[in-house]
């Protein structure tokens, strides 16, 4: 029974994640006070790109060729290991979270190496600003880890995510809290959005992930689309869990409360876009350490 | 009940994190400004049973009033006065103060088990808070160029003493308000560096003579 | 049986030079015939390892010998097998790429030597591991220490490998000052020189903290943890590559075998040691992958990781001694583990990613990472070879290194639950997060190294003329790659092996052991499963894109937002990449730079160079040892010639040594 909830959260994470960019791109609009494309968008968006030609440039090898498929297989395996609203991962075993962790970093190596692979000077400063955000980024989110780890007692992170977590609220709740709004500051990071980098651009002031991509076209922006939105999704199910672990005893409704978790997941997401601007390129450090260390401040409240 | 006042603590401690790590003086005073209306809420989640109610409820209204609207409001004005701007890159650089910040909140929370209190703290978490405000506060008085947020450092330290005397607060009444008082201390820096301003502008102190200025 | 074998093994590579010197009139047979001496001597040894693994206890030989207090004792238990096989196997790979790297029949002289010496270090490595008597081992450890020194010194017209080789040989010889001291104070301590006396020794007292002490002085100098790996950078840029493959792959290693053994004699470790040596292994890291952000000469570079990695592996170590402390089956095993698996694992991809380096260096003549640049098209194998290196340095599953760092990961979690005796000291929790940051420092580096090398275009003449690597060449690499890549999906396979020799090293009983390497070995079994859905699904998403574009795709040239033509120049260099990481890490590094600023409207052709020296060996070493050297100079110009005083000072010694010891002296 557990198995089959967890195989059908994992179907709804493949499903569903392009549909989490339409709603922040709706919530955007609605700030804007436009009435914004549909929310399923990006869906024809990435069937759009897959019937198109590709051009390629000639400076490319392989390595260019490779990048968008081994990022979007990395994410898929990373889905593997994240448990869904309290329901357990399709392989879950203690650990896993560091896999998880660096299958991520292998998509966003392969990436950046594409980016390096065109020769030109937009795609190197792409990758050089997103592998050095990453460095910074890696150390909060294993604090955060780190500190869930401590307060359930379990390695994996089907143990980390799964239904007791409200209670553990009761007892540490200012560690949780404060683990909870660094793994968001995280996830704003990793996943490119304000402040730490614009999805809407391709100005070069504003460029990090969205730069690194420029020379991709046809099925291979497909593919790396694609996998942005199941890297947002998977962040947003380990932020939302945390935050809004929902006590229901069966999980088919523990399932459907964290979709709904989820969608307002990508409200504040929206909300956060349009309302604060994108920080200069050097505090970006700044944010990500200050992300550190409320990770580690959580860390010695826990060990207390 | 515990659990909301450990939430405080937590917010009071993260808010010092910000204020080490802003640019703007007016975000930072903001932020201090913040932080001591949370921390007027303190003697009311604290109070025990044999205090009066209303001697506990004046003690955090007034908090409430000089911490965050009176101290703050006559630093902006100040600011405003003196045209003061935005702060220079302090002596030790934004993330290392807030490195040292956090290696001082680390050591705080981790070691203050093992400091000999004669007095047993209602909560565990309220040693380590003072302690960590008090040295953000230090750290702010050290490393800024501008008397302003040296100020602002000061008033941070003062936040801490008051979340350390809400421990005494049983054995001696009046040991919280002499604390509020010492933000009156403040405010005379605060009047000082708008009056060295003013007189170093227009060497003159007497405010009427500024509207005789032509452009 | 098997330690004759491992005897075999020691002679057949040690002497496999002299097969070059034998047939200096025909250099290419004296080279091939070293070569298989080499192969065959590995083969050997490897196979002894193997059955020294699966035996039920350690094989062991002793052979008369007549050297006081010492003995030809041999004893080849679980660690020294793991040990031998990156110290035998490494120097054969290396060997075969000297055919085609670094062929006698075109270097002569200098060809003879490297393989002399070649032969020779192996064999001293091969001895040390397997000593189990300390004056075998300082023996052995000062034969390797020497050829060393002569490896480095192989090309020794150029002045920056004479100025690396006199750092060596003057860092080797402090280091052997400390040994020396070390084993002194263990000899007294045991009351013999053999290793199976100094078991089971006390760990209190001053005595053993000394011993430790100096054993991380000298161990570590051979190691190059921080901050004594200030010879590492200049001796293995300076060496030819297969030799910098060999040092920065085994020699390193060696050291580590050391400190291992030291600290399995003592019976009950504080957990000082362990917590010191789990801080002194995380500054490595950290500061080693900072400096090599840093550098532009691939070789130094590749040198500096060669300390990231050597602190990932003290973590490793100190983790094993804080579960030895708690008396923590599951820790000792997670940390000794991880070292042990990472030592062979860095031997690997270390090896690898040196020999990829120097197919770069031989192909195009330059060792610079800004004049390189597009290799991939005139060296596909070797770049896709070097990528599988590349990969596995920085951790990323599904290759070796993600295996061995995972386990430093599990051990740093274990010390969150308090278990044991008394709570594991809550500061080794934060091995974790630091560990992350060098994973995603590592990652930066190397996409810096792989980017400005092999991808894009040429940003000199040098890149331009570049010409594939010879099969003599990618065989090796072909072969460490595979192994990289076998152990990465597969780790489960060795962890049993690793229970056992974990039993051996600490004294603790195997079935704790063995429990907890079950546990992490079924986990290790789902890793390699995600590893395989990760193969999986990249095939799928292959074949879907191959279906959608299935015709061939247009061309055009790289998107440069209107340069109507765009050069090489402009492409961002491994500096550049490398530049706001190395602007956070500016309080370790003093930089020195050159620059011709560009004047005026049409300005002349101006200049910008940056180096970043080693800060512990420019700002602390170099003026601690000028300034003694000042005092020296003044102290010796005092006294009418320097001949005359010498002879004095040596004399009045002697008689001071004398009349200690007629009148009272030694008991």
């Amino acid at each position: 029974m557990r198995h089959l909830v967890a195989l059908v959260a994992f179907l709804a994470f493949l499903l569903l994640s392009p549909l989490l960019l339409g709603v922040v791109n709706r919530v955007k609009a609605v700030f804007a006070g436009r009435t914004g494309a549909p929310l399923l968008q990006p869906y024809r968006d990435l069937r759009r790109l897959l019937g198109k030609q590709a051009v390629y440039s000639r400076t490319t090898t392989w390595v260019f060729r490779a990048g968008p498929v081994v990022g979007l297989a990395a994410v898929v395996a990373a889905g593997l290991l994240m448990s869904f609203g309290g329901a357990p991962a399709l392989l879950p075993f203690p650990g896993d979270f560091i896999l998880f962790a660096y299958l991520l970093g292998l998509g966003r190596f392969f990436t950046a190496l594409a980016a390096l692979d065109t020769g030109s000077s937009f795609e190197g400063m792409g990758a050089a600003r997103e592998v050095t955000f990453a460095s910074f980024a890696e150390p909060a989110l294993f604090l955060c880890l780190v500190v869930l780890v401590r307060a359930t007692g379990s390695m994996s992170l089907s143990g980390m995510l799964r239904a007791e977590l409200p209670e553990i609220w009761h007892t540490q709740g200012p560690a949780l809290l404060l683990a909870a709004v660094a793994l968001l500051v995280v996830a704003l990071a990793e996943n490119a959005r304000i402040p730490v980098d614009d999805p809407n651009t391709h100005l070069e002031l504003t460029m990090i992930h969205e730069v690194m991509v420029l020379d991709h076209s046809g099925p291979d922006l497909a593919f790396i689309q694609y996998g942005a939105s199941l890297k947002l999704f998977l962040f947003g199910a380990l932020v939302v869990r945390l935050a809004l672990g929902f006590p229901f005893s069966s999980t088919w409704w523990s399932l459907l409360a964290f979709l709904g978790g989820m969608a307002l997941f990508a409200v504040v997401l929206g909300t956060i876009e349009s309302t604060t601007a994108r920080l200069r390129l050097i505090r970006v450090p700044q944010l990500l350490v200050a992300a550190s260390i409320m990770g580690a401040f959580a860390l010695v409240l826990i060990l207390r | 009940m515990a659990l909301w006042t450990g939430f405080v603590f937590v917010l009071v401690v993260g808010l010092d994190l910000v204020v080490l790590a802003s640019s703007r003086l007016r975000g930072a005073i903001r932020t201090v400004a913040f932080q001591g209306a949370v921390m007027s809420a303190l003697p009311l989640l604290l109070a025990s049973e044999h205090h009066q109610t209303v001697h506990v409820l004046a003690l955090a209204l007034g908090a409430l009033v000089v911490k965050g609207v009176v101290i703050p409001g006559m630093m902006l004005w100040a600011m405003r006065e003196a045209a003061i701007r935005r702060e220079l890159e302090p002596i030790v650089g934004f993330v290392p103060s807030m490195v040292l910040g956090a290696v001082g909140v680390a050591l705080a929370f981790t070691y203050s088990g093992s400091l000999p209190l004669p007095i047993h703290a209602r909560h565990t978490l309220l040693v380590p808070s003072a302690l960590s405000t008090v040295w953000t506060g230090l750290i702010l008085v050290m490393t800024r160029r501008k008397a302003v947020a040296q100020v602002l450092g000061f008033l941070v330290v003062e936040n801490g003493i008051f979340v350390f005397g809400l421990l005494l607060s049983d054995f001696m009444p009046f040991m919280v308000e002499a604390g509020v008082l010492l933000d009156l201390l403040a405010a005379i820096f605060v009047m000082g560096i708008v009056i060295f301003h003013i007189n170093r502008e227009f060497a003159s102190l007497d405010t009427r003579r500024l509207t005789s200025l032509r452009d | 049986m098997i330690a004759t074998l491992v005897v075999v093994a020691i002679l057949v590579t040690g002497a496999s030079g002299l097969m070059a010197v034998a047939f200096h009139r025909r250099p290419a047979l004296g080279q091939a015939l070293a070569c298989a001496a080499m192969c065959l001597g590995a083969l050997a040894g490897v196979v002894a390892a193997v059955a020294a693994l699966l035996a039920p206890a350690a094989p062991e030989l002793a052979l008369p010998w007549s050297a006081p207090g010492g003995a030809f004792a041999l004893r080849v238990d679980g660690l020294a097998a793991f040990f031998l096989f990156p110290v035998l196997i490494v120097p054969a790979l290396g060997s075969l790429y000297g055919v085609g790297y670094f062929p006698q029949a075109r270097l002569g002289a200098k060809a003879i030597r490297l393989q002399l010496f070649f032969g020779l270090i192996t064999g001293s490595m091969a001895l040390v591991v397997v000593a189990a008597n300390a004056i075998l081992f300082l023996a052995a450890w000062e034969v390797m220490a020497l050829a060393g020194f002569f490896l480095v010194l192989t090309e020794h017209q150029e002045r920056d490998a004479q100025r690396a080789a006199f750092v060596y040989l003057a860092a080797a010889h402090a280091g052997n000052l400390a040994l020396f001291a070390m084993f002194a104070l263990l000899g007294r301590m045991a009351g013999s020189y053999d290793f199976s006396a100094m078991a089971g020794l006390a760990a209190a007292g001053g005595a053993a903290t000394a011993v430790v002490a100096l054993a991380l002085c000298g161990f570590g100098m051979k190691a190059g943890i921080l901050p004594l790996h200030f010879w590492l950078p200049g001796a293995h840029s300076s060496a030819p590559s297969h030799v910098s493959a060999l040092m920065s792959g085994v020699m390193l290693k060696i050291g580590v075998y050391g400190l291992l053994r030291v600290a399995g004699f003592f019976r009950a470790p504080p957990a000082a040691w362990g917590t010191a040596m789990l801080v002194l292994g995380g500054v490595s890291a950290v500061l080693g992958v900072a400096f090599a952000l840093a550098q532009h000469d691939v070789k130094r570079l590749l040198a500096y990781h060669s300390v990231e990695n050597i602190g990932i592996i003290a973590m490793g170590m100190g983790l094993a001694l804080l579960g030895r402390a708690r008396g923590d089956a599951a820790l000792v095993f997670l940390g000794f583990a991880a070292a042990v698996l990472h030592t062979v694992n860095h031997a690997t991809f270390k090896s690898l990613l040196f020999l990829g380096a120097g197919a770069v260096i031989h192909a195009t003549g330059t060792r610079d990472l800004d004049h390189l640049g597009g290799l991939s098209r005139a060296m596909p194998r070797t770049a896709a070879l070097f990528l599988v290196g590349a990969a596995a340095i920085c951790g990323l599953p599904p290759l070796n290194g993600f295996a061995s760092e995972w386990l430093v990961y599990l051990a740093s979690l274990r010390t969150v639950f308090d278990v044991g005796a008394a709570p594991h000291p809550h500061i080794a929790a934060v091995a974790a997060p630091v560990l992350a940051l060098v994973g995603g420092l590592a990652a930066a580096c190397f996409v810096k190294v792989f980017g400005t090398i092999f991808l894009g275009h040429p940003r000199s003449h040098h890149a331009q003329h570049a010409h594939e690597a010879s099969a003599s060449m990618l065989a090796p690499m072909l072969v460490l790659a595979v192994v990289c890549a076998a152990i990465g999906l597969f780790p489960a396979a060795l962890l049993p092996a690793l229970a056992r020799a974990a039993a051996g090293w600490s004294g603790l009983p195997l079935e704790g052991l063995g429990r907890s390497a079950a546990e992490a070995g079924n986990s290790a079994w789902r890793v390699s499963a995600v590893a395989a859905a990760l193969i999986v699904v990249g095939l799928a998403v292959a074949l879907l894109r191959r279906r959608l574009l299935r015709r061939p795709q247009p061309g055009a040239e790289t998107w440069g937002c209107g340069f109507a033509r765009p050069t090489a120049r402009m492409q961002y260099t491994g500096s550049s990449v490398a530049g706001m990481l190395v602007g956070s890490f500016r309080w370790a590094f003093f930089p020195h730079t050159k620059v011709v600023a560009p004047h005026g409207v049409f300005p002349h052709r101006s200049m910008y160079s940056t180096y970043v020296p080693d800060t512990a060996l420019e700002r602390g070493i170099v003026p601690a040892l000028s300034w003694l050297a000042q005092l020296a100079a003044r102290a010796r110009s005092r006294f009418l010639g320097a001949v005359q005083f010498q002879a004095l000072l040596l004399v009045s010694g002697l008689v001071a040594l004398l009349l200690w010891l007629a009148f009272g002296g030694v008991q």
